[in-house]
């Protein structure tokens, strides 16, 4: 039987406030255990939430950027359960009325095709603590630096059906979160983490299956793994004659498998009621216009104009706005250097990328800025500079040896463009290599390449290669 | 000395006929005194007590005292004070010490009150007879085999017996009302959101409120005054500039218009209390004003619509008393189910376990709809009585409660008739709008109280009723016999 996956996924990402949701204890991460906990996360007798209406803003410019609507009334609600770090036995969501819904996005397929992707809704929420089960013998240690930190949580509709097109949807979520400045998008200390829900169906059957549920995978790697294995052991199950019944799974990211969590978690009654200690959050139009004008310029857009304005192929478009720090690192090479974008484009995505991974380094952080990646590349279009010893002054420049004209002038790069210099330095190749340039004259082309070679060689790559070959051409005729 | 009201103890301290040290000690000394009898304190700070007072004296010779500096006033257990077991009248936080002040706290220090202690009250703030108390029953001044009502039972006792000339109380169903018309004393619940919540233990979030307690109107005006107002702290507390509630004391009563609700006057009434609220209505038509009948057709709807309401936010509210991170812990736990159950268990008493289980109950899959969604369309039924209601009249009058004080033990083992007895005061908590309660007379040797009832914040306008009642009868200025 053919099969039909069916996926939808909770992602939960963390909102890049100071403070948490409810209270004004920070939210930096690492911090010692319990240090970051004020007597509101602590759930202390008398205290009370007030809403940080800096997460009202940032879950606004999602919605708008989804185009999603906003809901001018949204409500609080708790979410009653015991847990030892729940510190108030509920956690503060919104439930029945979220302050974003109906939204959607586009992702890009591997065969080249887009599709598009509902967002069921998007909704505030505080995070809980942690607990910590190892190092204490015969104990738990509950960490509440964690418990109230703000988070969006963003509900997709089940229209995704594979692995792959999981991982692109993440993907295209956490470059939009990123771009919009709302989540530092760090999936290591967990500020952007999914759920996913899966199902399998026979192919065509307008029903769904029974899906399971894979909670807290924080990679896209193991978004992609856990999906997989679980799909395999659903339709394994299936087809001997087994049911799949609904749960929550973990993944075991060790043994790429995903292991039920039953026995755990009883059937849960959440008891969801409105927060009597928070107010509807009602928004005017004044509030999400203000939102509005703060959106930055988007992805989709920006790679369009990319396409446009720089006449880049989609693929490269793609890759240079990856993020807004790339996307405006390139364009302000573009400006430096007053053209050539495909020449700017093949250096940002190149070399540039290419040491910055090398080094571990942000943007914001390289030893080489725009002005100064212009620099070079003005070197190489104005031909005092061959490509190839571009990339040695380049490497320089990342080391810190100044700007390229300096670079090339302390270490004598400049290429050599005078003919009669080049026409000297051919002159002394053919005088040492008589054999060659016999062999050559009697009918040997391919040796022509050996000479090339060969002055390169002696001008220490500095020869204007196309000079080289011209002039090479000629002398050897005879 | 102890005899004195706020506002004549405000002038004897400000005519240096006294210290506040000198009346703290003298106080300090009648609750070492009664408290024994009484039991409406369950901690006393006597020696935070006379450093306070110590502190006012020397603002009030550099120049700085206001109207409340050096005043001794007592808080409702409920209330967190820094450094000061905050009990809540469990057994659960017994041991608790919170290290901050509630706003209304922190207000009242600021204006220089002296804490005499913390008073006590129905389990948080669970009941209508202070019997649910872990530390015990309050007994009421005027009979010590009577209830002083709750849960501020301990305040009204307190105050009545002339231990303190005025306390702070909490009042989510009648909490302040009901006690400080059973033990003949003048006590006003605020509109939700006028006084701050926060530091205030939470019972059912949405309908607590706190506010004074004093044997007058003036008293409970200059009380009202330092704690009313905006705080950031608070979601739901009302940005609103706080009125001059001495100043407005003395508004004419003429023309005034009084609703007297049908409902409120029926089946259940005790004939003598009935009695003392009808003629406490003739003093005022005598004053000027103008009673008309009214009818508030949702009132049999009040009490089963709180008892959906108040459980299921306290259901909510109590999670965090799970012996995790304070309060009691069992011993010797086996496992987190073992942890939990047990000091939950060991910590509350049988009031509060039964609305946590109604409330849980009540919140449950496939019966919110029935029941707490259901309460609060009746609690709008009721608010638009109320809206409907002040469209006509200005202020609206009863009985605060049903009877007088009882005894001790009459109702303790049957919670629907212990229930009743806030029958008259839920529906103001349902509506978020103030009510007052101030002695009228008495059923017997024991006090009935008139409830006043106004729109959103009319506190100025029933108090200044209160007022001028008070101005021309003398319930408030009687002492219960050996106090």
């Amino acid at each position: 039987m053919k099969w039909e996956t069916v996926i939808g996924l909770e992602i939960h990402a963390q909102l890049a406030t100071k403070s948490k949701i409810f209270s004004g204890a920070s939210t930096g991460y690492g911090a010692e255990p319990n240090t970051q906990a004020c007597a509101i996360d602590l759930g202390m007798p008398g205290v009370l939430p007030v809403l940080n209406q800096e997460v009202v803003r940032m879950a606004a410019m999602f919605g708008l950027a989804i185009g999603a609507e906003i809901a001018r009334r949204s409500v609080f609600a708790r979410k009653n359960y015991f847990y030892p770090d729940l510190p108030k036995g509920y956690q503060i969501s919104q439930y029945e009325l979220p302050i974003v819904q109906k939204g959607q996005t586009i992702i890009d397929l591997e065969d080249g095709s887009s599709k598009v992707v509902g967002i069921t809704r998007a909704h505030l929420e505080e995070d809980a603590g942690k607990s910590l089960h190892e190092d204490f013998q015969g104990f738990s240690g509950i960490d509440l630096n964690r418990a109230g930190t703000p988070l969006l949580e963003i509900v997709s509709e089940p229209d995704l059906r594979s692995a792959k097109e999981a991982v692109a949807y993440m993907k295209k979520l956490h470059q939009l979160v990123v771009y919009l400045g709302i989540c530092d998008g760090n999936m290591q200390e967990g500020s952007f983490r999914c759920d996913a829900n899966v199902s399998v169906r026979p192919k065509g059957d307008p029903k769904f299956g029974t899906r399971a549920e894979i909670k807290n995978l924080n990679s896209f790697r193991f978004v992609e793994r856990a999906i997989e294995f679980e799909i395999e052991r659903q339709i394994d199950l299936i087809e001997s004659g087994g049911k799949v019944v609904q749960e929550t799974r973990l993944y075991d990211p060790d043994k790429g498998e995903t292991r039920s969590m039953r026995g755990k978690e009883e059937a849960n009654d959440y008891r969801y009621f409105p927060d009597p200690d928070l107010l509807p959050l009602v928004l005017d139009e004044a509030f999400i216009n203000a939102a509005r004008t703060e959106l930055p310029e988007l992805p989709d857009t920006k790679k369009q104009r990319f396409m446009e304005q720089y006449e880049l192929s989609g693929y490269d478009a793609s890759v240079l706005t990856v993020s807004r720090d790339l996307a405006g690192y390139y364009e302000a090479t573009v400006a430096a250097l007053g053209g050539e974008a495909k020449l700017c484009a093949n250096w940002v995505m190149g070399d540039f990328s290419a040491f910055l991974n090398k080094d571990n380094r942000d943007i914001a952080d390289s030893p080489v800025d725009s002005v100064r990646l212009a620099g070079l590349l003005r070197r190489i279009e104005d031909r005092t500079i061959s490509g190839k010893i571009a990339k040695e002054v380049f490497e320089a420049m990342w080391a810190g040896e100044g700007d390229a004209d300096a670079i090339i002038e302390k270490r004598s790069l400049r290429q050599i463009t005078d003919t009669s210099a080049i026409e000297q330095v051919i002159d002394d190749v053919m005088a040492g290599n008589p054999d060659q340039l016999a062999q050559y004259r009697a009918g040997k082309d391919k040796l022509f390449g050996f000479f090339v070679g060969q002055v390169m060689k002696l001008s220490k790559g500095k020869a204007n290669p196309q000079q080289v070959n011209e002039l090479l051409m000629e002398k050897l005729k005879g | 000395m102890h005899d004195k009201t706020i506002a004549q103890i405000s002038a004897g301290l400000a005519a240096g006929e006294f210290s506040s040290e000198e009346l703290t000690r003298a106080l300090l000394e009648r609750v070492e005194q009664f408290n024994p009898q009484l039991n409406a304190f369950i901690t006393i700070t006597a020696e935070s007590a006379l450093a306070q007072a110590r502190a006012a004296d020397r603002r009030r010779q550099q120049g700085e005292a206001v109207p409340l500096t050096g005043i001794p006033i007592a808080h409702k257990d409920i209330f967190c004070t820094d450094g000061v077991r905050t009990s809540c009248g469990s057994r659960m936080l017994d041991r608790f010490i919170a290290p901050y002040n509630a706003t209304v706290v922190e207000k009242l220090n600021a204006a220089g009150t002296v804490m005499l202690g913390k008073t006590n009250m129905d389990e948080f703030a669970m009941g209508s007879s202070n019997e649910t108390s872990f530390y015990g029953p309050v007994r009421n001044p005027w009979d010590l085999n009577a209830v002083p009502g709750g849960s501020s039972g301990g305040s009204a006792a307190a105050v009545a017996a002339r231990l303190t000339p005025g306390a702070t109380g909490t009042d989510t169903g009648g909490s302040i009302r009901q006690p400080a018309a059973l033990c003949g004393i003048t006590g006003l619940k605020p509109t939700y959101g006028r006084v701050s919540r926060w530091g205030m233990i939470a019972y059912a979030s949405s309908l607590d409120q706190g506010g004074p307690m004093a044997r007058t109107a003036e008293d409970c005006a200059l009380l009202l005054g330092a704690m009313a107002g905006f705080d950031p702290r608070d979601s739901t507390c009302v940005d609103r500039a706080v009125p001059d509630y001495v100043a407005a004391l003395n508004q004419p009563l003429a023309g005034l218009k009084i609703g007297l609700p049908k409902e409120y006057f029926g089946e259940g009434l005790d004939g003598q209390v009935a009695q003392a609220v009808e003629a406490a209505i003739a003093e005022y038509r005598k004053l000027g004003a103008e009673p008309v009948e009214i009818s508030l057709p949702n009132s049999q709807l009040a009490i089963p619509a709180y008892y959906v309401v108040a459980p299921a936010e306290c259901s909510s509210n109590l999670a965090r008393f799970d012996g995790v991170r304070y309060g009691h812990r069992c011993e010797n736990p086996k496992d987190l189910l073992d942890l939990y159950t047990r000091s939950r268990g060991e910590g509350f008493g049988a009031e509060v376990t039964r609305r946590i289980l109604v409330g849980t109950f009540a919140l449950s899959a496939g019966y919110y709809d029935a029941y707490y969604l259901k309460a609060q369309q009746i609690r709008r039924l009721i608010s638009d009585d109320f809206r409907r209601a002040f469209e006509q009249v200005d202020v609206i009058m009863g009985p605060t409660s049903p009877t007088a004080a009882f005894n001790l033990g009459e109702k303790a083992d049957d919670p629907i008739t212990m229930y009743l007895s806030d029958i008259y005061t839920i529906a103001v908590n349902l509506a978020g709008l103030p009510g007052l309660s101030l002695p009228v007379g008495f059923a017997g040797q024991r006090p009935a109280g008139l409830q006043l009832i106004g729109n959103y914040f009319a506190e100025d306008r029933l108090l200044s009723v209160a007022h001028r009642y008070q101005q021309v009868t003398d319930w408030h200025e009687r002492a219960p016999v050996g106090f």
